[in-house]
């Protein structure tokens, strides 16, 4: 509702979460996926896509494209990282304390935004289920 | 050119200028008094804050005696509102209801939560939407007086978007009415002429015009309960010991405010123009508030397909300070009620930009921002799974069933 101006980001943001944000990894389309997961809403102001590359049970490679604040892009280069090269089975039993534990914590009205990857990373894998 | 901070944010603060503080300097530890004590001290004191009420109220041209200094903007708005509110609830006046309030729908928060605590405690109150532009809708405000309406409280113009609101108009339809008018002027004070005719109250916050913050004024010839009860201070109207120091460097800022207020106006509406036709050429982007009726120093645009609070904090890296009316930045989620009520979508809000700019700024600022924030728009869209892909266009254009 109030227009919030980011000058105190450190106080907001860790390191971790500020780093990736400003670097994400695996970030771009795979143009031949053998799965695509979605979740989020632009209505909402976070939006993710994930792309899936697999052989044989394993994730062989993974790339996302998201719509939203800092912490929405850094949970999506997070999870993108932690599941390229493992097994389906593995990828799937990641939690969100698992993410929140990797970026060092978001702020309250972020932690939100740790959700959206993991449920676009679940939409892609229903199929292999 | 690279620099290593532009600032321009300056609706949500500014530096303290060194005029003000050398102003200031003498009141914190040689000329400490209490305006209220009978020494020479005390009365040291009381003649710089008589002196600052006086200075002030020859800016405004009002009488010096209906100036009340407070603490902020945020105090101002809410003795205005709960103080009239109180007043009249005091008076007993209105049986069936205990008073109305009329307002509009992109004020700042301290007024619309201030009012909507007040429905909690019986009072009744309506918000006047605005148009496209922001412009308050002149007829539905003129509508909704009613016999119990207390007071009219509508800003200046707008924090967000700039907006400048037809104050004149609107104090003379209320003045009709015979209804109190309240204006709060935290932003349009000291940046463009203000009009008083009809006007009963004012709100304006020192920290917003390159004064120290913790310093607030109220002007009211209208009567109002005090928040505040103490020691007298104030005429009685808001206790507390005087904040001397502040306010001589509030009426100090006023001062050089007003002084350079032609000039700076031009200079800065020039950069604005041109920071809003730069930004306009980035593909699908669009103007947030009134072309013209604009305050100097605001420049508010939304790009499509990206979210706020990534835009500005990748401004922030390259050293552009700016904010966002995105729900992302704000703690409750919710994208700016301004650009709801001025028709955007969620996601034209999530992906607005305001720029506002300040003395300091200068051509050179302008250059930087137009060269750095297509680029980082670009960058945020290229993440972007809303971006809507090119071909895919073309074929939605193809199979259109309006052509078929």
């Amino acid at each position: 509702m109030i227009l919030v101006s980011i000058s105190d980001k450190m106080s907001m943001y860790t390191k971790k979460v500020m780093e990736l944000f400003r670097n994400p990894k695996n970030m771009g389309e795979i143009e031949d996926a053998d799965a695509v997961g979605e979740a989020g809403n632009p209505v909402c102001g976070d939006q993710m896509k994930l792309f899936l590359k697999t052989d044989d049970r394993r994730i062989t490679d993974v790339k996302f494209q998201t719509y939203g604040c800092a912490a929405a892009i850094a949970t999506s280069s997070i999870v993108t990282k932690k599941v390229k090269g493992k097994k389906i089975e593995e990828a799937l039993k990641l939690t969100k304390d698992d993410i929140l534990e990797d970026l060092g914590g978001l702020p309250e009205q972020k932690v939100h935004c740790s959700f959206l990857a993991l449920e676009a990373l679940e939409d892609a894998l229903d199929d292999y289920k | 050119m690279k620099f290593k901070k532009i600032y321009m944010d300056h609706a949500a603060t500014t530096p303290l200028r060194k005029e003000v503080k050398k102003a200031m300097e003498p009141y914190f530890s040689k000329k400490f008094g209490n305006a209220s004590s009978l020494h020479t001290r005390g009365q040291e004191a009381k003649d710089a804050l008589e002196e600052s009420r006086e200075k002030v109220a020859r800016l405004l041209e009002v009488d010096p005696e209906n100036l009340y200094f407070t603490s902020s903007g945020t105090e101002s708005n809410n003795t205005i509102l709960k103080g009239t509110a109180f007043k009249n609830a005091e008076k007993g006046l209105l049986s069936k209801s205990k008073g109305h309030i009329i307002t509009s729908k992109i004020e700042h928060p301290c007024i619309m939560e201030t009012c909507e605590w007040l429905k909690t405690q019986g009072f009744d109150v309506t918000y006047v939407p605005v148009d496209e532009d922001g412009v308050i809708k002149v007829d539905e405000y003129k509508k909704a007086f009613r016999r119990d309406t207390i007071l009219a409280s509508v800003m200046y113009a707008n924090n967000e978007i700039g907006t400048i609101q037809p104050i004149k108009e609107l104090a003379k339809i209320a003045s009709e009415k015979n209804v109190p008018f309240h204006t709060d002027a935290v932003q349009a004070y000291g940046k463009i002429p203000l009009n008083l005719d009809n006007v009963n109250a004012l709100t304006v916050s020192s920290h917003k015009l390159y004064g120290p913050k913790g310093v607030g004024l109220l002007y009211s010839d209208t009567e109002f309960t005090p928040l505040l009860h103490g020691g007298g201070h104030e005429n009685g109207k808001r206790a507390g010991t005087e904040n001397v120091a502040g306010i001589v460097g509030f009426a100090k800022a006023s001062e050089l405010a007003f002084k350079e207020m032609e000039r700076e106006k031009k200079r800065q509406a020039k950069l604005r123009d041109e920071l809003i036709d730069g930004l306009l050429e980035i593909d699908n982007s669009m103007l947030n508030g009134h072309e013209t009726k604009r305050l100097p120093n605001n420049v508010n645009v939304s790009f499509e397909y990206i979210e706020g609070e990534s835009l500005v904090l990748k401004l922030d890296d390259e050293g552009i300070e700016a904010s966002t009316g995105s729900a992302c930045s704000s703690h409750k989620l919710k994208p700016s009620h301004v650009l709801q009520a001025i028709g955007l979508s969620a996601e034209e809000a999530h992906g607005s930009l305001r720029l506002t700019l300040g003395k300091e700024n200068n051509e050179e600022h302008v250059d930087y921002v137009l060269e750095n924030t297509p680029e980082v728009v670009e960058e945020l869209r290229e993440m972007s799974p809303t971006k809507p892909k090119k071909e895919k266009k073309e074929k939605k254009e193809i199979s259109d069933p309006c052509f078929d």
